[in-house]
């Protein structure tokens, strides 16, 4: 039981440090860890570097960062829905650094697993390669990405068991499963932590070694654009 | 007669074949699902996690951890898969997806394409373009011919930060349909949208190309 702390904030206690590196999992804002961003915010810790895939909306998600210019730069692959990230980029105040979205997944996934670069056609002969190493493999251009880890990954799981064992749910899987395995130290906000054994085994998507600290939050679950068709009626 | 965008996502719809794995890109080419022919097997893709997406849900049915790439949310059908981003993008970057159709702001008749940046404007990320293009076995673009100022978005060079060069294998337009042949060797013209006339394409094209034998206006 010793993973499993009472709320984020005590979830993150001792874990942050200004102009640290964190990895933040979500795709939009599926399966974004709300509570432990909002722990982040309340933490005071300053000038963040972050790696995720957005940059949340105004107000929610890593908005709320970005509103206490807690964030000095982030690294991501499309951050179009945010009002406050544009003034802020835009008045030079915040460092942005664009990634392909397989590439940036893949650099997370190599940093866990302890690779520090590998070579992609993703991006070659465009901005996204200039100043890198590029070499040909069987007649093809490669451009060398390098690995990605962080002092602390922030996850959201929809289960956990106690010893950290991950299930995720559906699209919000996304980043979080890499991120957990490339975080110094990976804290996961679950919708529910179950007895050890009540997972399968086999239906484990992240195994726990990958998990140091664990909160169970009731989570918003915001939707970013609620798109749905209606009934024929009879 | 110009193609309006069903008519686009209709055209385009011609692409698929039976058994594809397809990843469509967003706006005219997020149509191209509603053209599917009745007993033909595609699987889409939403690289954010998932293969076999289903359509938009029912307002009860709506599901804040179900989306596609869009943000949009959706449903899932008995075939479909979840993973993660990882997985995702070894799927399109080991070329593993058959087909992706996408929209671009301008494409070269070498098959380079321009669809994320424009210098100047605010930049929003190229999200998942640049893997796509490079992974996908084959890269089919749906767009209007010319842009808001009457400007033809098919070139010679690309002039916008590229998303990928020589990936293009067709381009499908409002007035016709080009052809990138491999190797650099240039776009062929191989049809005309209904009521367009050889004519109109060659006044509204920046690009060299040929026209296929037999294509008449």
């Amino acid at each position: 039981m010793r993973k499993i702390f009472p709320d984020a904030n005590a979830a993150l206690a001792g874990l942050t440090f200004d102009g640290m590196t964190v990895m933040s999992g979500g795709f939009g804002l599926c399966g974004i860890p709300e509570k432990l961003i909002a722990g982040l915010r309340d933490s005071g810790v300053k000038g963040i570097t972050v790696i995720s895939n957005n940059a949340g909306v105004d107000g929610f998600g890593l908005g709320q960062l970005l509103e206490t210019k807690q964030i000095a730069k982030m690294i991501s692959s499309y951050v179009g829905e945010n009002k406050e990230f544009e003034r802020q980029y835009l008045a030079g105040e915040l460092q942005l650094e664009f990634n392909p979205q397989g590439t940036l997944a893949e650099r997370i996934r190599a940093g866990g697993a302890g690779i520090p670069a590998f070579f992609t056609a993703t991006g070659v002969g465009t901005l996204v390669a200039e100043g890198k190493e590029v070499r040909e493999f069987d007649g093809r251009d490669y451009v060398m990405e390098t690995g990605l880890v962080a002092d602390l990954a922030i996850v959201k799981a929809w289960k956990a068991d106690e010893r950290g064992n991950l299930v995720f749910r559906k699209t919000a899987r996304n980043f979080n499963p890499m991120m957990a395995t490339a975080g110094k130290v990976t804290v996961v906000e679950v919708e529910e932590i179950v007895p050890v054994g009540s997972i399968d085994p086999d239906h484990i998507h992240t195994p726990g070694i990958y998990v140091d600290r664990i909160v169970q939050t009731v989570s918003e679950k915001r939707i970013e654009q609620r798109t749905i068709r209606q009934r024929e009626t009879a | 007669m110009a193609r309006t965008r069903e008519q686009l996502a209709e055209r385009a719809a011609l692409e698929l074949q039976d058994g594809f794995y397809v990843n469509l890109g967003i706006g005219i080419p997020t149509l191209v699902a509603n053209y599917i022919p009745d007993g033909m097997e595609v699987t889409l893709q939403s690289e954010n996690g998932m293969l076999g997406m289903g359509p938009f849900p029912y307002d009860d049915e709506v599901d804040a951890d179900l989306i596609n790439a869009g943000k949009q949310t959706i449903t899932e059908i008995p075939e479909s898969s979840y993973f993660s981003s990882s997985d995702s993008f070894a799927m399109i970057r080991g070329g593993h997806i058959n087909l992706s159709i996408l929209g671009a702001m301008e494409v070269a008749e070498n098959g380079d394409i321009a669809n994320w940046m424009i210098p100047g404007k605010l930049v929003k990320g190229m999200g998942g373009a640049m893997d796509l293009v490079a992974g996908v076995k084959r890269v089919v673009v749906v767009m209007d011919h010319a842009n808001k100022h009457g400007q033809s978005k098919v070139l010679k060079d690309c002039t916008l930060p590229l998303t990928g060069t020589g990936v293009v294998s067709r381009i499908i337009t409002d007035l016709c349909v080009f052809d990138v042949k491999p190797e650099g060797k240039g776009l062929e013209l191989i049809e005309l949208a209904d009521g367009v006339t050889l004519e109109e394409v060659a006044s509204k094209t920046e690009a060299g190309y040929t026209v296929a034998a037999g294509l008449k206006s």
